[in-house]
């Protein structure tokens, strides 16, 4: 169970691998978090995400593998991490997703719908199925990884963005269909991450690292925050840039 | 039946369950023979997590309820739904009074048991469980009466068992006779810790009541600074025009949270410094009301919303006479961490009971308001955790709401014999709490 500080004994992480998950599972396992489910696609970045959090405090740690090209096997991923746990889920961290390849996407519809399937359809999916199993067990917190440019899809990578931002528009919903029901949804939404997903890119202004983002959001699950920016600073950005004219935001989004 | 989100007094950590108000022990036993997790809740006065269930059925016992008239020994039988508030306006008029009383009115006697609560008269009285004749229990097994002499086992572990071996539907106990509704109160103001300690040690036994109130807040040569208040019923040649009402009900309510914060370190500091200055440097046999002794929270009502949204956390332990530099090096922390905390109120503790999970011990116990947000706050409690655990104390599972559950395996080294009488008492493991799955209390 949490305790009073919104710290979760137990946690699902749904891309498991990811830099992001794996920085603050680092973090809660750390302070108070003993069970981590690590669910993803490739075994072996599991296993060194789980072998990162044991060293660092957990006492159980399993994996499960699932590729989130194919929203057919949300039910069976997400039921083989809850039957890793068999107790009430305190934390599933969606945190699957994929830059994917701007310039394939935009010449390949086969691709797009691959980029499309990762970051939107399969979280969905999963969005859906936990949504019942956690209203059933009367307690648990989700902790979907957006991004920024859900605010407002750059020109740059809108295949990967317009996704985040279908996913954030939905986990918003998502939230207040829950309220009164003892489960809570928050957003992460992190700016430039220096991570093995932007691996060779040209960093953006308040870019961060993945450990930063981790600290942002460990304070923001305590204090319940629906919202969680990251760095803290975006919030003010964005709300200046989501309302910048198409001109100059077509200059900015382009470089 | 309704689906309620569900919080503890603190207001921490929701979580949402089924709800029933079950009128009779039939209707519990139904309520057991169809649930596959279930616990008792009353009045939501502990303080985090113990009487919720989330995903279970909670079984709210206000409407079991009935008081006995009193018999000429002071015996009443009561339902469990009845609240202390409740039993003092029905037996105040008469010359009876609870036997032991916890800082509010506001909880039911089923609760008063389930916690086993205590008051300012630990240290000559006991606690509550040390007053009752009998109860009688609604367990997944069947209904049993027990008493001290009637299957104590299974007396002993529902006596401060959290609600973990069945639900209580009715208890008898013994009340205390007065003949006065006033209390004659001596105050002390103490300039440290030190010497409140030394003066309760040496005089707390030539009264019935006793309790400190303590400044975790100043640092320096003023740690601890205290004010002692103690006191005793007052018979009637003690006060002029002496009366037996019931205590007022509370007159202020708290309609809305306040902002998170707004209990800070420096107001804290502020409502401290005014608290300690208002209280005399002496006074003698002043009298005061039940109310105003006993439960001056119980004036505001939802007091709790002060704390705003995120809520407080209370933290209760207690560690024997041998370890009282304890209660020093637990306020040293507190006061070096910069963590603010309201209200630390120290008093002294007797004999606990027989049963597993009895929280008293010979010596001392400080309990302490925490604001939750300030991100040092869970690592100081852990600090705190390991400070009780050396001194060979505990802390208090009513209050607790972060405590890990080995730490609690350590503090309640009998916690194996009450779970050995949860598994005879009820072999599935329905009778469970958010409390009992986070400090892991019952085997499954």
């Amino acid at each position: 169970m949490e305790n009073a500080f919104g710290q979760p004994h137990n946690v699902i992480v749904l891309g498991g691998s990811s830099d992001i998950a794996t920085a603050i599972v680092r973090q809660l396992v750390a302070a108070r978090t003993r069970t981590v489910v690590l669910a993803g696609r490739n075994q072996h970045l599991l296993d060194e995400a789980a072998s990162s959090a044991a060293a660092h405090g957990a006492t159980a740690t399993s994996t499960v593998i699932f590729d989130a090209k194919d929203p057919d096997n949300v039910a069976a991923t997400i039921d083989a991490c809850f039957a890793a746990v068999r107790e009430p889920i305190d934390l599933v961290i969606v945190a699957v997703g994929t830059l994917g390849d701007q310039d394939v996407d935009e010449n390949n519809s086969a691709s797009a719908a691959v980029t499309a399937t990762v970051n939107y359809t399969w979280p969905v999916a999963a969005l859906s199925e936990l949504r019942g199993r956690l209203i059933a067990q009367g307690t648990g917190r989700i902790l979907v990884i957006s991004s920024v440019t859900a605010i407002r899809v750059s020109r740059r990578n809108y295949h990967y963005g317009a996704a985040k931002a279908g996913l954030d528009r939905y986990s918003e919903a998502l939230a207040v269909s829950l309220e009164g029901t003892g489960v809570s949804v928050q957003i992460l939404r992190p700016g430039f991450v220096h991570s093995k997903m932007t691996a060779g890119m040209k960093a953006v202004p308040f870019a961060t690292t993945p450990d930063a983002i981790a600290t942002v959001t460990v304070a923001g699950l305590a204090s319940g925050e629906r919202v969680i920016h990251a760095p803290r600073i975006l919030k003010w950005v964005f709300l200046v840039l989501r309302h910048a004219p198409t001109a100059i935001w077509s200059k900015l989004g382009s470089r | 039946m309704s689906r309620q989100v569900l919080y503890g007094w603190g207001r921490t950590a929701p979580s949402a369950a089924t709800v029933v108000e079950p009128q009779s022990a039939h209707d519990v036993t139904a309520h057991l023979h169809t649930s596959t997790a279930a616990i008792a809740r009353g009045l939501g006065r502990s303080y985090g997590d113990a009487a919720q269930l989330a995903g279970g059925l909670v079984m709210v016992n206000r409407e079991l309820g009935g008081i006995s008239p009193v018999n000429p020994r002071g015996e009443v039988t009561v339902g469990a739904g009845v609240s202390i508030d409740e039993l003092i306006r029905e037996c105040l008029p008469q010359g009876w009074f609870v036997p032991v009383t916890p800082g509010t009115r506001q909880v039911t006697v089923g609760g008063a048991i389930a916690a086993d609560v205590h008051g300012k008269n630990h240290h000559v009285d006991g606690s509550f469980g040390h007053h009752l004749i009998s109860m009688e229990l609604v367990t997944p097994t069947g209904t049993f009466t027990v008493s001290p002499t009637s299957r104590p086992e299974l007396f002993w572990a529902t006596v401060g068992g959290m609600g973990l071996t069945g639900v209580v539907v009715e208890a008898t106990l013994r009340m205390l006779p007065v003949e006065t509704d006033r209390v004659l109160v001596d105050t002390q103001r103490f300039k440290d810790l030190d010497s409140v300690m030394s003066e309760m040690l040496s005089g707390d036994h030539r009264y019935r009541y006793s309790v400190a109130w303590v400044d975790c807040m100043t640092r320096g040569a003023s740690m601890g600074r205290a004010i002692l208040t103690r006191g005793d019923h007052a018979r009637r040649d003690q006060v002029e025009a002496p009366t037996l009402l019931p205590p007022r009900g509370s007159r202020i309510t708290v309609p809305f949270d306040a902002p998170s914060g707004l209990l800070n370190p420096a107001t804290i500091r502020l409502f401290n410094e005014a608290w300690y200055r208002a209280a005399p440097k002496s006074k003698v046999a002043q009298p005061q009301g039940i109310g105003s002794f006993f439960h001056p929270l119980d004036g505001v009502t939802a007091w709790n919303r002060l704390y705003g949204r995120r809520g407080f956390v209370q933290y209760q332990f207690a560690v024997p006479d041998s370890a009282g530099d304890a209660v020093r090096q637990s306020i040293e922390t507190l006061s070096n961490s910069k963590v603010p905390s309201f209200l630390a109120v120290l008093k002294r503790f007797g004999e606990g009971t027989p049963g597993g999970l009895s929280f008293p011990m010979p010596g001392w116990t400080l309990a302490l308001d925490l604001p939750v947000g300030p991100a040092a706050l869970p690592q100081v409690l852990n600090d705190l955790d390991d400070i009780v655990l050396a001194a060979g104390g505990r802390v208090y599972l009513a209050k607790d709401s972060r405590l890990e559950a080995h730490k609690a395996h350590a503090m309640y080294p009998r916690l194996h014999e009450f779970a050995t009488t949860c598994q005879e008492i009820d072999p599935q493991g329905i009778l469970s709490s958010d409390l009992a799955r986070r400090l892991q209390l019952i085997r499954k």
